[in-house]
């Protein structure tokens, strides 16, 4: 009989979490943030933990949103991710969040993605990725292959004259599909398949000997060669030394990487990395007042040595957006939101304006930097208006078809403009 | 199109006053002549311009990053051999200028004070503030061009290895001017391996002749050449050449060339396997001590790794002005730290699991997560930076196709002598003499009068510190973060175990077959294949032989 | 209650099923509670803690898989991780097939990740995995395969102890770095997600929910029961004789690397079942479940619930999950630095876990009444001492 009591215990205990307690008054605006504090993911997460809480903290010094003070609320999904998916859960029916700022990675995102779209949740997702989606329930304020990988490479072939191209990346979604991309692209304007060599490696690859090796010499070959970089996070500090220590510097073979920012970089030596380059939407060290301003907001949010990032200026304009929506719609109601979203304007840190197009990608400027040896990127390059997010690559064969469209009448995140209809409705 | 024409016309203009400017050769009119006609109009004037150095100094403290390089090219002309000193430092990122006087100066730091010296005169301009100045940009194309600069001007120095570099550099910009500097140095060059270098360059130049027996000959000094432009020139004309004997003698170079380089990348991948091998013999000799020695399984083996690459980072914030000898204190004060912590993790918690190798397993997974999360509260989750020192960087070329990398090669070296040490100490010392009698039999070792409690810490101490000593060395390959451990925990048990437990000179066969096994797998089946691959091998390998390459022999073996 | 106690008693065993029994009723007052009352009432259980819970019953059975063979065999695999995800990823590949036209590039054949890495015609093994049986016909065979083989290899050859342990961890690391790469056609690092419906109920409607928890919690109250009845039966006394002494046991006559395989296989097959449990219930299946970390993790629930005590297992990994939902939420960064002290606290100081320490506890009691213990302490009596002798 006492193993029953003890069992019957861990059932109480159990069911502490079962009965829900939901007579919560919604007297707050519940801002939801779903990013890892803990795992692999915590080291560039949390930091987008820490911006989000920065505006909310400064949306309610502004007297909050329609009355009402922003609270947030914060879970780990700790860079588990079947957790992304059922933290998404918590956020949206224990804690009942009116919006939800989240996600890194591609998986996480994919993970939680299901239980958005069965509750009607509204996410925004703020880093670059590989595109190929969009849903209702999904705004994306970072970049998609062709505000990123698409000008990079226009940049290198007609300003650094590029002729053979390496296409290395961390075997992964966003890699794999950005080099698809990349490919057909580079293909399409006369570039020869032997002049192009694509090498996947595993995360946190660290010896890169024998690939650095085959670059040199397929650099070596007579053509001015470059490579694109898809390389995640941890396996990039041993590539770029092991660059730099077998002779290549960025004259011979210019690296630029679609995944290293100001925070990649704040944990490396630089110098041997000068002139090696990076694509993004934003660089800290564009001069501009509402970036100066924003910089200094972040210091004294947080401390003197923390650098900003694009998916910090990606996050900044999600929820400027969705504060201004949130407005304009006069409730916080997700299709409401939703709707007032699309079209909504915003400025951004470069001196640009950011609109929300109706596949809820948004319209940023592109920006290629150089690394310096203090860490910090120079731009040498901006595309001259603003470059509109593509859901869908026209470049793969798969979605060439595809358009996103989240306004009446077609509603659809993948119309099929050759079938004229929508997949998703069938 | 029409823009890069103009800079490279301005460009050839620009050397060849360059060389007036250096050397009063004279130049024939009709190379001018044949340059100027194509130079675009709206960019002519400015190569005719002359402006003194100083303003055009001035000038480049407030021109656009995008049109500096005329600005560069004028100064070349003008100033010549004078303002090598000012290309170097810009080269380097090293150039700034005072914002009051708009005075363009070279600054370095040094002992944690920045201090000046102007482009021109040398001038020592003392400490400057850091406000006070700002950076003059420079960019890629920058860059190249002022790596071109320096060549020209250097082409007279009179370090022969100066020279050879500069020869080198202007190889890929070969054009009539370039070979008329270097035909010129030719005739006063006494270094053999210059004069070769610029005959090499002559060569391809008159690759392009009418004639086929220059041809022909040009093709005869290509053919002895491992430059990647001979050879490519020599891919070019095999291919394209008009005559078909150049074609065919062209081809057999080009054969012969590719056999030498066969050869060369054989040596190139046997050095990344040993290199390799270095890292996961370092990485695995420490658990070779604890695991193989005393039987102990430690699962935090890669955070004693992990602590001394964080001891490194630690020195380096303490002494940031002495980055070139900051290794050789973090190497004794690694194996300090990574030892200590060794000793407790075995005075606290292994010495109670005794002869309980599953639970001491468990026991120490959670010590190495609590590290882990030590190691993230204290210095943050994001990677440290960890300086290499100079003398760490670069690559020995041995010829144009084989180069290695030093660090590696310092760290193969390094390998070997904490494996060297470790034997000795082992075979050598009192403490080895008891480390041993305690691994052979304990309880005869107790009845001996061995301090078997004793000699247990000191082993762990000793593997662990080793381990401390590998983290330095890795911290110049790869990241110094909280994972870096996790990443060499399981190759590190893989070696040891495929070496045979209680082995070290198996451990050692073990980590360089494994690390030559993967490199030479790698260009076959990709990065991911090969680890796999090699991992599978692995299990297949301790399911025939469960004691390893090298088993222990005698009573201790079971 | 006390009802179902005596019914279990007369046709069961006494250890197992009160436990049994508080399974199903829990089961089905949580199921109740979520299908039949009102979202305001008191009693409403929320469709998160049901997919919480259910969660949690997947890792009980993982749990149960890993005690199988540690507690009762002395074999310490740290690569059961391997096993679970396998089997979820045969069901993952049912499930992806159910799809059908309604991903997002209306392809009737290949998954979306295969449709935007331009493949164009499904691989050899996706073939017949849109069909139930066969799916569940894999989840059981591919684990079980693989035990096999390895097992057979392994206890042949007769590799023990840590040696083991080390070799199911590269066995399950390789695999991950295996199902990492996007050559291999299982979704690479995404894995397999946005799963619609199963056997033809939609996966997002709470009675699909709730009655896959209900099937989770049935199967582990079966998995339970059986094992028990193994454990018990002649066979099972073998297994213990070969945890604690293989040498006797082999001297004595038994062949005992057969009953070692065997019985690897069979916690195999229960973590592949649990695996192609988890995956409908949290809705994605990726790499990450062949790490290392997780398969360690898996061994920490076992030893600190009670290993050699079925129950223990279950209790133990129905405790640290609960804990590392609740204390994450509150201390991200503490969750380390706990599991950590927990892995170290449970080896130095309860080596039976909590179920030894319950135990311990009700002996004492019992020894003031009557004294003497029960028929059944051979299966949680001292656990495994292979210490070889002192030496090495």
């Amino acid at each position: 009989m006492k193993l029953k009591s003890i069992a019957a215990g861990v059932a109480l205990s159990l069911g502490a979490s079962v009965i829900s307690i939901s007579a919560m008054a919604a007297e707050t605006i519940k801002v939801g943030v779903l990013h890892s504090l803990s795992g692999t993911m915590a080291i560039s997460e949390t930091t987008l933990k820490d911006t989000v809480l920065m505006m909310v903290e400064e949306q309610n010094k502004k007297g909050g949103l329609l009355g009402k003070q922003l609270e947030a609320v914060v879970v780990d999904p700790a860079s588990n991710w079947p957790l992304f998916a059922e933290k998404t859960r918590e956020l949206l029916t224990k804690e009942e969040v009116d919006v939800i700022f989240g996600c890194w990675t591609s998986v996480s995102r994919k993970s939680a993605l299901p239980v958005l779209e069965e509750l009607n949740g509204l996410m925004f997702y703020p880093v670059q990725y590989e595109g190929e989606e969009s849903s209702k329930n999904v705004f994306y304020t970072g970049a998609a292959p062709n505000q990123q990988a698409i000008p990079a490479v226009d940049y290198l072939a007609n300003d650094l004259e590029v002729e053979r191209w390496v296409l290395a990346g961390t075997d992964y979604v966003y890699p794999r599909t950005t080099n698809k991309i990349l490919e057909a692209y580079l293909k399409s304007k006369g570039v020869a398949a032997e002049d192009i060599m694509i090498n996947y490696t595993p995360f946190g690859h660290s010896d890169w000997q024998s690939i650095v090796s085959d670059i040199k010499k397929f650099g070596g070959e007579g053509k001015k060669t470059a490579v694109v970089s898809t390389i995640n996070g941890d396996a990039n500090v041993p590539f770029y030394k092991e660059l730099g220590n077998q002779g290549i510097s960025s004259e011979d073979i210019p690296v630029v990487a679609f995944s290293v920012g100001e925070e990649e970089l704040s944990g490396l030596d630089t110098k041997p990395l000068v002139g090696h380059l990076a694509a993004w939407n934003y660089f800290q060290s564009v001069e501009n007042d509402a970036n100066t301003a924003f910089i200094k907001k972040w210091k004294a949010y947080t401390s003197e040595e923390r650098v900003t990032n694009d998916p910090m200026e990606a996050t900044y304009i999600g929820f400027n957006m969705w504060a201004n929506a949130v407005t304009k719609a006069g409730t916080t109601d997700v299709d409401a939101v939703e709707q007032a979203m699309i079209g909504q304007e915003t400025p951004n840190l470069t001196g640009g304006v950011a609109v929300m197009n109706k596949n809820h990608h948004l319209s940023k400027p592109v920006l290629i930097g150089e690394i310096q040896d203090n860490g910090q990127f120079e731009v040498v390059w901006e595309t001259e208006g603003v470059v509109a997010g593509d859901a869908w690559s026209d470049f793969l064969p798969g979605s060439k078809n595809l358009v996103s469209d989240w306004t009446a009448p077609t509603k659809c995140g993948n119309y099929n403009t050759e079938s004229k209809e929508c997949i998703a409705a069938k | 199109m029409r823009r890069l024409f103009a800079i490279l016309c301005c460009y050839v203009a620009a050397s060849m006053v360059s060389v007036q400017a250096q050397e009063p050769v004279a130049l024939t009119g009709d190379i001018q002549a044949a340059a100027m006609p194509e130079t675009t109009p709206e960019k002519a004037p400015e190569t005719v311009t002359s402006d003194s150095v100083e303003t055009l100094l001035t000038k480049l403290t407030a021109v656009k990053l995008s049109k500096a390089l005329p600005v560069l090219e004028k100064l070349e002309t003008q100033g010549g051999a004078a303002l090598l000193p000012m290309f170097k430092s810009m080269l380097a990122g090293d150039l700034y200028y005072i914002k009051s006087s708009k005075a363009v100066i070279a600054v370095v730091k040094a002992d944690g004070k920045l201090t000046g010296r102007t482009v021109l005169g040398n001038q020592d301009l003392g400490v400057i503030e850091k406000k006070q100045i700002k950076k003059i940009r420079v960019n890629n194309k920058l860059r190249v061009f002022l790596r071109q600069a320096i060549a020209r001007l250097q082409i007279g120095a009179p370090d022969a290895e100066l020279r050879l570099l500069a020869v080198k550099t202007l190889l890929n910009s070969l054009n009539s001017d370039t070979v008329e500097i270097l035909n010129s140095a030719r005739a006063s060059e006494s270094d053999e391996d210059v004069r070769n270098m610029i005959d090499l360059a002559l060569a391809l130049h008159q690759s392009a002749s009418p004639s086929s027996e220059t041809r022909y000959a040009v093709v005869a000094v290509l053919a002895d050449s491992l430059e990647k432009e001979a050879r490519n020139k020599l891919a070019e004309i095999a291919e394209q050449d008009s005559d078909k004997k150049v074609r065919l003698a062209a081809a057999k170079a080009l054969k012969k060339i590719n056999e030498r380089i066969e050869f060369y990348d054989f040596i190139d991948q046997l050095f990344f396997g040993l290199s390799l091998g270095s890292v996961l013999l370092l990485a695995a000799i420490g658990l070779a001590i604890t695991f193989g020695v005393m039987g102990v399984i430690n699962m935090a083996h890669g955070e004693m790794i992990m602590l001394g690459a964080y001891t490194t980072y630690v020195v380096q914030l303490m002494m940031p002005n002495a980055i070139e000898y900051s290794l050789w204190v973090a190497i004794p004060l690694a194996f300090v730290v990574s030892g200590l912590v060794g000793v407790m993790i075995e005075r606290g918690v292994i010495r109670h699991l005794h002869g309980r190798p599953l639970e001491t397993l468990l026991a120490t997974f959670g010590i190495s997560l609590i590290l882990q999360q030590l190691v993230r509260s204290v210095f943050s989750p994001l990677n440290r930076q960890v300086a290499s020192p100079e003398w760490l960087s670069g690559s020995l070329e041995i010829n144009p196709v084989l180069s290695l990398t030093l660090n590696r090669l310092y760290i193969l070296a390094f390998a070997l002598l904490v494996f060297g040490l470790l034997l000795i100490i082992l075979r050598k010392t009192s403490l080895g003499l008891n480390v041993r009698a305690v691994s052979q039999n304990r309880d005869m070792a107790k009845a001996m009068g061995i301090k078997t409690g004793w000699v247990d810490a000191m082993t762990f101490g000793l593997g662990s510190g080793i381990a401390g000593i590998a983290g330095v060395a890795l911290s110049q390959l790869t990241n110094v973060g909280p994972n870096l451990g996790q990443a060499y925990i399981i190759d590190s048990f893989m070696v040891v175990v495929f070496g045979g437990v209680g082995n070290l000179w198996g451990t050692l066969v073990a980590a360089f077959s494994l690390g030559i096994a993967n490199k030479f797998l790698e260009p076959v089946t990709g990065a991911v294949l090969a680890s796999i691959f090699v991992l599978v091998f692995i299990i297949l390998f301790i399911q025939k032989r469960p004691k390893g390459l090298f088993p222990q022999k005698g009573r201790a073996a079971e | 209650m006390n009802q179902l106690m005596r019914f279990s008693r007369l046709h069961g065993d006494s250890k197992v099923a009160p436990f049994v029994a508080i399974l199903v009723l829990v089961t089905l007052l949580a199921s109740m509670g979520n299908l039949l009352m009102p979202q305001d009432s008191v009693f409403y259980v929320s469709t998160y803690t049901i997919t919480l819970l259910g969660k949690y019953l997947c890792y009980a059975m993982l749990a149960l898989a890993v005690d199988v063979i540690w507690g009762y065999c002395g074999i310490l695999s740290l690569g059961h991780g391997a096993f679970f995800a396998l089997g979820g990823y045969a069901m993952g590949m049912y499930l992806m097939r159910q799809i059908g036209d309604r991903g997002v590039y209306g392809n009737p054949e290949l998954p979306d990740f295969m449709v935007f890495l331009n493949w164009s015609e499904l691989p050899w093994f996706w073939q017949g995995m849109d069909q139930f049986w066969f799916a569940m016909l894999m989840v059981l065979l591919v684990p079980g395969i693989l035990a096999f083989v390895f097992g057979w290899l392994a206890f042949r050859s007769r590799v023990t102890g840590v040696y083991l342990s080390i070799m199911t961890q590269a066995l399950t690391y390789a695999l991950m770095l295996a199902f990492f790469r996007n050559e291999m056609g299982f979704g690479g690092n995404n894995g397999l997600t946005d799963f619609k419906d199963i056997v033809g109920f939609d996966l997002q409607a709470d009675s699909t929910r709730v009655t896959l928890f209900a099937i989770t919690a049935l199967m582990l109250a079966v998995i339970l029961v059986v094992s028990h009845k193994i454990l018990q039966s002649r066979m099972g006394k073998v297994i213990v004789a070969i945890r604690d002494g293989e040498s006797r046991a082999r001297f004595i006559g038994y062949r005992t690397e057969r009953f070692k395989v065997w019985l690897f296989v069979y916690s195999a097959l229960i973590a592949g079942v649990a695996g192609a449990l988890y995956v409908p219930q949290v809705g994605i299946i990726n790499p990450g479940e062949f790490s290392p970390l997780n398969s360690i993790e898996m061994v920490i629930w076992v030893a600190v619930g009670g290993r050699g005590t079925l129950i223990g297992a279950i209790v133990g990994a129905l405790l640290v999950n609960y804990a590392k939902t609740k204390f994450t939420a509150i201390m991200p960064d503490g969750w380390l630095f706990a599991l950590g002290a927990l892995f170290v606290f449970v080896t130095l100081y309860l080596p039976q876990g909590l179920m030894g320490l319950y135990k311990k506890m009700m002996d004492k009691r019992k020894n003031t009444t009557d004294g003497g213990s029960g028929p059944d302490d051979v299966l949680s009596a001292p656990v495994q001492s292979s210490a070889k002798g002192g030496d090495v």
